[in-house]
């Protein structure tokens, strides 16, 4: 029996040779950039030298863990990465959700199609033009202070102020980010059975209330789903664009995990340290999803999983 | 059917166009600014009343900017980037979805298994410049074209396409005696236009726009790319070698600071903004085969 299976394995390796030619490179590929660095996370558990190698340094067991866990700014860093997280869910979740039913009411099919076109373009500017452009408007000369100059506010230099940070990043993530995030939305609305309007419009039902009792529950689904995925970063705050806006003066409220991470290992060179922060952060980002995900199949049976 | 307007709808449809408008131009009017403050006349510039309309209008700081040495590396090194990253990830990209789009290809379910859990399981910032490390990669362009090689996720849109090829295609192909290097090359990229530049699109902006690899990878000046300049110049407010043509220029309020600023913003995305076109359509669709495949 078991000769009869090598053959037939053989028969199919061989039918398939070529493919698994075609694959080979994607296959080194993965390997090396994904699945090497995922094996090189052991190197949170050691003093970690890049002359000895991960066979060759020390281990070190939870030392660094227990290092960072016991330092009080290691948790101003996850408070700070956890507001901006939180605050970004609040404002930044909804927004996307909001422009795509705005959109998805309007009549004008042309206008509607240049609100799209000219809300999808911040997606395609670099997050070094758009920090740029948030930095320079937020500037003592710059436009912000120009249009509060005009109720007759003093200007000031925001980025140098700690409690402005959350606005200003939070507000220019969602200017970049909110046409794109629509797009799923819009494709959830495409799919609505139009029955269900007219119905609702023979029940007598007005615009806004069809909006509440139709479009919003026949999007529901989607909405848990995006909802359970940004849940898992909750604590996994881009480094980018923090790094771009951020300054020494306001590290109390800017600085976050991943910001920290870079400076601790790529600029200071503690790898060991820096891989253990960063192996944290991933942790918590499965614990919430997993979390989320559970919550989200016992109200409403829409999880990822 | 045709459903008549009552007041209360008139009002609803109105307030959502006038609030659609008004996003649509905080949407536009950042860029617009940055465009109007960088031509018009320092003095202007200085007052703070540009608003909606250049101020004496000048392109002068323009020719500043383009004789900025660095300007011209940075363009050079980020479209040397831009192609040769580009062209990596179509090659590699289709050599992986590809043989995953055949449903007879043995291995396929733990092959996928395989590259799928890298969307959920990475090795973090630090591991991956180790990596990058050993490979003797740093300071050379292939650490900043061969790490985001393949792109799982549009692996994942490529291979929905694929997959959507009618099988019988093969299937004639396979009897005429063809292998299937000869039917990927002659029968399915010949109908993957769509998707190739939707590709293409995605993978080029993409490396346009990639600052932070170069951050940490790359160290030495010549090799930088175009961001990296970008963000010294408007961000950290750095001119390198044209310090003193600012400077000369600021003293006759012809430019200052800001419309060098901002001229350089423009620059780099005036590229983006006239591919933009293609891109929006392309890209949406993209997005929508991901969605629903997904």
């Amino acid at each position: 029996m078991s000769i009869i299976n090598f053959k037939r394995i053989g028969t199919r390796l061989h039918r398939s040779r070529y493919l698994y030619l075609l694959i080979l490179l994607p296959v080194i590929y993965y390997l090396l950039f994904h699945y090497r660095p995922m094996y090189g996370i052991l190197i949170a558990f050691q003093n970690f030298r890049v002359a000895r190698g991960i066979w060759g340094s020390d281990w070190v067991g939870l030392l660094h863990f227990r290092r960072f866990l016991g330092d009080p700014y290691f948790w101003q860093l996850v408070r700070n990465t956890f507001l901006i997280s939180f605050y970004g869910l609040l404002w930044g979740f909804p927004a996307p959700i909001i422009l795509a039913i705005m959109l998805n009411e309007l009549r004008l099919k042309r206008f509607k199609r240049f609100v799209q076109s000219v809300s999808y373009l911040p997606h395609f500017i670099s997050v070094v033009v758009i920090s740029g452009m948030v930095v320079r408007f937020v500037s003592f000369d710059g436009l912000i202070n120009q249009i509060t100059g005009l109720f007759g506010i003093a200007p000031r230099q925001f980025l140098m102020f700690p409690q402005y940070f959350r606005t200003i990043f939070i507000s220019s993530g969602i200017w970049s980010s909110v046409g794109w995030g629509s797009i799923i939305y819009l494709a959830a609305l495409s799919g609505v059975n139009p029955e269900l309007y007219e119905a609702a419009s023979i029940d007598g039902a007005g615009r806004f209330r069809k909006m509440i009792s139709v479009t919003l529950p026949s999007i529901t689904p989607t909405i848990s789903i995006m909802l359970v995925l940004n849940l898992g970063r909750i604590l996994s705050v881009g480094h980018e664009r923090v790094l771009l806006l951020y300054n020494g003066a306001i590290f109390e409220t800017a600085d976050v995990i991943s910001t920290f991470v870079f400076r601790r290992g790529i600029m200071g060179n503690d790898f060991s340290f820096a891989t253990a922060i960063g192996l944290f952060e991933s942790l918590i980002g499965l614990v919430f999803i997993i979390t989320a995900n559970k919550i989200s199949n016992l109200i409403s049976e829409n999880g990822l999983w | 059917m045709k459903i008549r307007r009552t007041p209360a709808e008139i009002t609803f449809d109105a307030a959502n166009i006038l609030l659609l408008g008004l996003i649509a131009f905080i949407m536009i009017y950042p860029m617009y600014y940055v465009f109007i403050v960088s031509i018009s006349s320092g003095i202007h510039v200085l007052r703070g009343d540009v608003t909606f309309f250049p101020r004496q209008p000048t392109f002068e700081v323009y020719r500043t900017v383009l004789q900025n040495p660095d300007i011209h590396t940075g363009f050079r090194n980020t479209l040397l980037y831009t192609s040769v990253g580009t062209a990596i990830n179509l090659i590699m990209t289709t050599l992986c979805a590809y043989p995953l789009s055949r449903k007879d290809f043995y291995g396929r379910k733990p092959l996928t298994f395989f590259f799928l859990l890298t969307m959920f399981i990475s090795g973090g910032m630090i591991p991956l410049y180790l990596t990058v490390l050993d490979l003797g990669l740093i300071n050379t362009m292939w650490a900043i074209v061969l790490p985001p090689a393949i792109s799982t996720w549009n692996m994942l849109i490529m291979r929905s396409f694929f997959t959507n090829i009618p099988e019988s295609l093969h299937e004639s192909a396979t009897i005429d005696g063809a292998n299937d290097l000869q039917i990927l090359s002659r029968i399915v990229l010949p109908l993957s236009k769509p998707v190739m530049a939707t590709m293409l699109l995605f993978y080029a902006v993409a490396h346009w726009n990639s600052w932070f690899s170069a951050v940490i990878y790359l160290n030495q000046r010549a090799r930088l790319p175009l961001q990296v300049f970008l963000r010294d110049i408007v961000i950290t407010g750095v001119f390198g070698d044209q310090h003193e043509l600012v400077g000369t220029a600021m003293d006759h309020f012809q430019v200052v600071a800001t419309n060098y600023q901002y001229a350089v913003i423009i620059i780099t995305v005036v590229p983006i903004l006239l591919v933009y076109p293609f891109l929006q359509k392309h890209f949406t669709k993209g997005v929508m085969i991901g969605s629903i495949k997904g």
